[in-house]
């Protein structure tokens, strides 16, 4: 794992005291809210329905134990006992005073860890693949680059007052992980015909209002120039991206309206006046971050661990959960573990101070000190050994985090939704609860199989509604809440937006109309097909016609 | 409105050249002004300032630049961060050496971004930034990128840590 230096040490410091001070003029009563605004924001601080937010950055999704007790300490301390991991791999606390948060980001920075540009018109975390240092399809670590890109865009002089956020998303493995193609920049791992390693460069693609795929801009980018490169579209976007309309103010927007060869051109020529300049990376700086993320010492293990075997076949309730949550490791005789956030009838993503503390001696113990977030907001161990699953799961499952339902269909991502965000015209956590409740009998999840539902509570698609093989979104109408069901999207390398099935349905509707989709889907497909395979095979006829036939 | 030049309030020799005035003494014209009646205003006797709206990039002048002892950024509002672009081209592209003005709402949480962007001059909005000043220039040390202000980067720094 990465390490700070003296430089980021001290940078994170200053960084505190800096925000220290502008609280404390804020509460004098020098700052108004409108000036105070965008200085909380530069440090992950929202106001939200009823208090404070705080959001804080877990860098490219990887924690140490270390980090994950602080974590947990500071929900203890601060907020009302939890946290809430986020699909941007970072943690939210709901409550915290606006006097306490100098002190919490103290205790952060104790940690290496900080809440810089998790908001405002900035470069926002960089997130990366969640199993990245343990997957057996990667090219290379892409934490290296996350780290690197971390770095350059930490209190950037020029791009701190982009038109609007800017997220970036790095994987280093061709299965898309990461969701590259809906961020503003995705970077792709790739290896040339020469066998050297650099990035395909994909612009312009996001969720929101207006779902695009991004546009390769560049198929192969040396590693050398990743960040000359990076400036030169922040660059081309800070100049020529809409100001003048909040909605139409992200890159995607611009990438559509000056056409996406007119766009690259741009960049291109930009990048032509600044490579080979200050921001070049030497081979010497690329490899001393790269030694930071160097593999585990993995034990030489045989794959086959006959005493795994064995409790597998013995134990029914231990074999699925490792058909859901367990997944190929790199190295032999090793697996990464996917600890779900989604318990039946709970808000994805939250987990309690214990919780949080029983992860982390876990990870310590048995996953070589490390612990990942995802973006579907699940946690990961990334490196148990095949003879630790048991324990693992038998702790996990007494702690209320034995959940076997990763990638399942109550694995849902929701954002907040009306319960908390200024934003949403309906409830979405109360939606996934309830669909949770429906499909409460884990035998039917697993022969559903791979399904994923993701709920947001307004157009803004903080929940990812239009990646969900089944998508929901909440609408206003005339006060009462509805829900828009889209079906086929896809976050991954098949990369798709969900289409709208037809009219929305009620709050007290939707969780049939979801039952009637999935229950289509089982009578219609065929051997090995997923949910998208059927969807894209026989098309929304047959699912609107169960749907709306009655109406 | 205060006008910050390394720290101190300084009196401002220039004015702005009201529409129809003669220009006289050291002016600053719109850009506007400017190719509406280039040949008078070059002629004049006194210095001549360039003022840039916020969608009004200095590269399309890149080859009249050198006609200017001053060129004036406005930042709308302070969230419209065009100007610190157009600042860089100005200094590291374009060889601009005259004086760098941020003008608008410049608050003095911003008045660092802008100097590492090439700004030397600041017309702020009120005294808080002025009082500031100090604190604003030294809170963050650590610095990651390379710009044209000649300030050593982190990276910088380790290198030449490496190579002790």
């Amino acid at each position: 794992m990465y390490r700070y230096d003296e430089f980021d040490a001290a940078f994170v410091r200053q960084r505190v005291k800096q925000f220290r001070g502008q609280v404390e003029r804020r509460l004098a009563g020098e700052l108004s809210e409108d000036e105070f605004k965008p200085l909380r924001l530069m440090n992950g601080l929202y106001l939200q329905l009823h208090a404070y937010m705080l959001r804080v950055a877990v860098p490219y999704g990887t924690l140490s134990s270390r980090q994950m007790l602080k974590l947990a300490s500071i929900a203890r301390d601060y907020d009302r006992g939890y946290g809430h991991f986020t699909t941007r791999q970072n943690i939210q606390y709901n409550w915290p005073q606006l006097q306490d948060v100098p002190d919490i980001l103290d205790e952060l920075a104790e940690v290496e860890m900080h809440a810089i540009q998790t908001s405002g018109n900035c470069i926002r975390n960089v997130t990366a693949d969640h199993f990245a240092g343990a997957a057996a399809d990667e090219i290379e670590d892409p934490r290296i680059y996350a780290e690197i890109i971390r770095q350059w865009s930490s209190l950037h002089p020029e791009f701190s007052f982009l038109p609007r956020k800017f997220k970036i998303a790095i994987t280093g493995a061709p299965n898309d992980r990461a969701a590259v193609r809906f961020h503003d920049i995705g970077l792709q791992v790739r290896r040339n015909e020469a066998g050297e390693v650099g990035f395909e460069v994909i612009v312009g693609g996001g969720l929101g209002r207006t779902p695009v795929i991004g546009t390769t801009i560049r198929k192969f980018l040396p590693k050398q120039h990743l960040l000359s490169y990076l400036e030169a579209i922040l660059r081309v976007y800070n100049q020529l991206g809409r100001r003048d309309n909040l909605y139409k103010a992200r890159i995607k927007i611009l990438v559509q309206q000056t056409g996406a060869e007119t766009f690259k051109d741009l960049v291109e020529d930009e990048w032509q006046q600044i490579k080979d300049g200050a921001l070049d990376l030497p081979a010497e700086e690329i490899e001393r971050i790269e030694a930071y993320f160097a593999p585990p010492a993995f034990e030489t293990l045989e794959a086959n661990q006959p005493a795994f075997e064995a409790r597998r076949f013995e134990d029914r309730d231990f074999a699925r959960w490792v058909r859901s949550n367990v997944t190929a490791h790199k190295a032999p005789g090793y697996a990464c573990v996917t600890i779900s956030l989604k318990p039946e009838g709970e808000a994805p993503g939250d987990a309690s101070a214990e919780q949080m503390e029983v992860v982390a001696d876990l990870a310590e113990r048995l996953s070589c000190d490390e612990i990942r977030v995802t973006h579907e907001q699940n946690l990961v161990l990334p490196h148990v050994k095949l003879t630790d699953l048991a324990e693992v799961w038998e702790t996990l499952a007494a702690n209320g985090l034995g959940t076997p339902n990763v990638g399942l269909v109550s694995d849902m991502i929701a954002c907040p939704g009306l319960d908390y965000c200024n934003l949403a015209n309906a409830r979405s956590i109360p939606v996934a609860q309830r669909i949770s409740q429906r499909f409460s009998d884990l035998k039917k999840q697993h022969e559903i199989g791979d399904l994923k539902i993701k709920i947001s509570g307004c157009i803004n698609a903080c929940g990812h509604h239009h990646v969900g093989h089944i998508g929901i979104l909440g609408v206003d109408k005339k006060g009462e809440e509805f829900y828009q069901i889209t079906l086929g999207g896809s976050a991954d390398e098949n990369a798709a937006v969900g289409k709208i099935l037809g009219p929305a349905f009620s709050y007290d509707d939707v969780v049939d109309a979801i039952e009637s989709i999935v229950d289509t889907y089982l009578e219609l497909r065929g051997d090995g097909e997923r949910f998208n395979d059927t969807y894209a095979r026989v098309g929304a006829a047959p699912f609107k016609e169960k749907l709306y036939a009655a109406a | 409105m205060p006008l910050l030049k390394n720290g101190q309030v300084i009196a401002d020799s220039w004015t702005a050249l009201a529409e129809d005035a003669a220009p006289e003494g050291d002016v600053i014209v719109s850009l506007e002004q400017w190719q509406a009646d280039r040949e008078t205003l070059r002629a004049h006797n006194g210095r001549l300032g360039l003022r840039l709206k916020s969608d009004q990039s200095p590269a399309e002048l890149a080859d009249d630049l050198g006609r200017f002892d001053l060129i004036a950024l406005e930042f709308p509002r302070f969230g419209d961060g065009r100007a610190y672009s157009y600042a860089r081209l100005l200094r590291e592209r374009y060889g601009f050496t005259g004086e760098l003005r941020a003008v608008g709402n410049v608050l003095r949480d911003q008045l660092f971004f802008m100097v590492r962007c090439g700004f030397d001059s600041f017309e702020v909005a009120d005294d808080k930034a002025v009082a500031g000043w100090q604190e604003a220039m030294s809170e963050v040390s650590v610095l990651y990128q390379p710009t044209g202000d000649g300030r050593q980067t982190a990276f910088a720094l380790r290198r030449g840590a490496a190579n002790r």
